[in-house]
């Protein structure tokens, strides 16, 4: 249906691993700002990312969930080495970027989307050369690139002879995020990264983008790293979730386990704060209290202490780890959710859960 | 294909686009006043540089019995100056050097300026600071100021107020590519390149120049009338041009001794200087609302 059809698209990084062999594994990754306060002021850290580590598999889409400034777009800019990271490893289908899988070969692999489908495009470049800059840059010829392009409009649904030689500003958002997936694509990855790539979009455009990337997963066997506030959004198109919260995981699991389950009392927070569109099951009291505290100076012991209802004594002292729930991979970091932690909520022996 | 998709497929209007510079000659050429700015300087332009062809009078012969005639005497249209020379003529032929020495400095501080300023907004830290600091040292001098000082240490010639005018100018535009570049090299755009593993230099090329030049562009274009009064004022000084070479700032300067005689034709070459500048002036100005395609 595309019109140009039989173009070659660049061949994805081989898959070294075997299926088995998480895509995308994750460990201790931290990320600090300095900040000065005033001009002789103290030198501070944001903690933006604390020591976050997960693992994504072979097809499998992961979602990332948590209230503004919880280091989500942050973890996104660390996977893709936009910004340097202060700790932590990435292993990239079993090679660890920068010793076995160059930055290089790593930016083919694993491509990203923002939120902004505006800002993301050049705005003095066509739709075309836009999509073809990436493959380009790997050394494809000029020609080929362009084809590749046109190629890629018709997958993401944009008919090549009316949208090749446009410019951003000439198309609506739909159209430019369906674009910014193009450009995405054409590097071939076998991950992608979608920092919130449908929440700027009206409601009906973004149902129609989720469609596409369900089918482009299909056709292309992509994995997706989805980051998004919307819980709805992510329960539709996630398999497992990672709540974070102040730049730390609290809670990770199957998307089905955590939302019919939740175990830290922030995830239980977030979805109660979801907006019901059954008016007999209105929310009317805010199930949490209070902004986030300053990530300058996050709270010691659980972040969530100081808004969290349950919070006892032993909550500020030393910080919980993930801890296994069940045998699905559902973990949260929670007093309540580890057996014998001393937490008068906690589960008294091995396998019970308290809820 | 899912049926979600098809929905996008029929939305789609057909006509195709213009390029980016197509579109902003069409927008520059509806409107009047860029229209009116951009005729007046072609033909001054033309003028000056056809002014052998024009079968004008020889601009440096002089004649102490027609001195300072005025404006529509016959044989000499707008008069003659204070040494009985022709004033068409010699405004004709002054607008070669005048034009030059407006024109030139600010295409040679624009080619160093943007890179200057490219290189320091796009890199940043230390690279910035080197850069910015520098330039902050040249921008604590007045303009004038920092013409006269270094046409006068390199003595008076065309080359030397040309080179002089140069360095005047690229600090300004340094900054102004400098804050340009750092506001463009922080969106998504850049970090999408540098995500598809582009290098620096690339990037620069590909998505920053393209970006930042249309900004800068219209600043230079401001500068050209700045770069003419400063360029007369060194010739006014006695750094510049030489006579009997026609100039239009020198011309100004001899002339001026005529002020009280014959006011008009004394002005004439002050009238020249004012009607490129303005039309240099609101020439940017349009040229700044032509490029800004997005509304």
């Amino acid at each position: 249906m595309t019109g140009t059809s039989g173009v070659e698209l660049l061949k994805p990084i081989e898959d070294v691993g075997g299926a088995a062999q998480p895509l995308l594994q994750v460990t201790g990754l931290t990320k600090h700002f300095p900040v000065r306060g005033g001009l002789f002021g103290a030198r501070k850290t944001v903690r933006a990312v604390d020591d976050v580590s997960f693992s994504i598999a072979k097809g499998e889409t992961v979602g990332i969930v948590g209230e503004s400034g919880c280091g989500k777009s942050t973890t996104a800019r660390l996977l893709m080495h936009l910004m340097a990271r202060d700790a932590g490893e990435i292993i990239y289908d079993g090679r660890q970027v920068g010793r076995a899988l160059s930055l290089r070969e790593l930016r083919r692999g694993m491509q990203m989307v923002f939120q902004d489908s505006y800002a993301s495009l050049n705005p003095r470049l066509t739709i075309e050369e836009s999509i073809a800059f990436g493959p380009k840059v790997h050394g494809m010829a000029d020609m080929v690139a362009r084809a590749q392009a046109r190629e890629l409009l018709g997958k993401v649904g944009l008919r090549p002879e009316n949208f090749a030689g446009r410019y951003p500003h000439e198309i609506s958002g739909g159209q430019r995020q369906r674009v910014n997936i193009a450009r995405a694509l054409a590097l071939s990855p076998r991950l992608v990264i979608l920092d919130e790539a449908v929440s700027a979009l009206d409601k009906s455009v973004e149902a129609q983008v989720l469609n596409l990337l369900a089918d482009l997963k299909r056709e292309f066997g992509l994995t997706y790293l989805f980051i998004s506030h919307d819980l709805n959004v992510v329960r539709y198109i996630s398999d497992r979730v990672l709540v974070m919260y102040l730049g730390e995981v609290v809670e990770l699991g199957p998307v089905d386990q955590v939302w019919d389950a939740p175990a830290h009392p922030y995830t239980r927070a977030l979805l109660a704060a979801m907006p019901s569109s059954d008016p007999d099951r209105r929310t009317e009291t805010p199930p949490i209290s209070g902004d986030p505290p300053n990530p300058i100076d996050p709270p010691a012991g659980c972040r969530f202490h100081t808004r969290c209802p349950f919070a006892e004594p032993l909550c500020a002292g030393a910080t919980p780890k993930l801890a296994a729930l069940d045998k699905m991979g559902h973990q949260a970091a929670c007093y309540m959710a580890i057996p014998g932690s001393g937490h008068s909520r906690a589960p008294q022996q091995e396998g019970g859960r308290n809820t | 294909m899912s049926a979600m998709t098809e929905i996008a497929l029929q939305a789609p209007p057909a006509t195709r686009s213009r390029g980016y510079w197509a579109t902003v000659g069409r927008r520059i050429l509806r409107d009047k006043v860029s229209l009116v700015c951009a005729v007046i300087l072609i033909a001054i332009f033309l003028s000056a540089i056809c002014a052998p062809w024009l079968g004008l009078a020889d601009p440096y012969q002089g004649s102490m019995i027609r001195r300072l005639r005025h404006i529509g005497t016959v044989g000499y249209p707008l008069g003659t100056d204070e040494l009985g020379r022709d004033m068409l003529a010699r405004l004709i032929y002054g607008g070669r050097l005048s034009l030059i020495i407006g024109i030139l400095p600010v295409i040679l501080a624009f080619v160093i300026g943007t890179s200057l300023g490219l290189v320091a907004g796009y890199v940043g830290g230390k690279v910035n600071t080197a850069i910015m600091r520098t330039i902050d040292v040249f921008y604590a001098f007045p303009s004038v100021l920092l013409a006269i000082a270094i046409s006068g240490a390199l003595g008076a010639g065309i080359v030397n107020s040309i080179v002089s005018l140069t360095v005047v100018f690229i600090p300004q535009i340094t900054r102004v590519s400098e804050s340009v570049t750092t506001s463009v090299r922080n969106m998504d755009f850049v970090e999408a390149a540098r995500a598809s593993g582009a290098g620096p230099f690339t990037i620069m090329r590909v998505h920053m120049l393209g970006n930042v030049l249309g900004p800068i562009f219209v600043y230079a274009t401001g500068l050209i009338s700045v770069s003419m009064i400063l360029a007369a004022g060194l010739s006014f000084l006695g750094l510049g041009t030489k006579p009997p070479e026609p100039e239009w700032g020198l011309m100004l300067n001899t002339l001026r001794t005529a002020i009280y005689v014959n006011p008009w034709v004394a002005a004439l070459p002050g009238v020249m200087i004012f009607a490129v500048s303005i039309g240099f002036n609101l020439l940017s100005d349009g040229l700044r609302s032509a490029m800004d395609i997005r509304n």
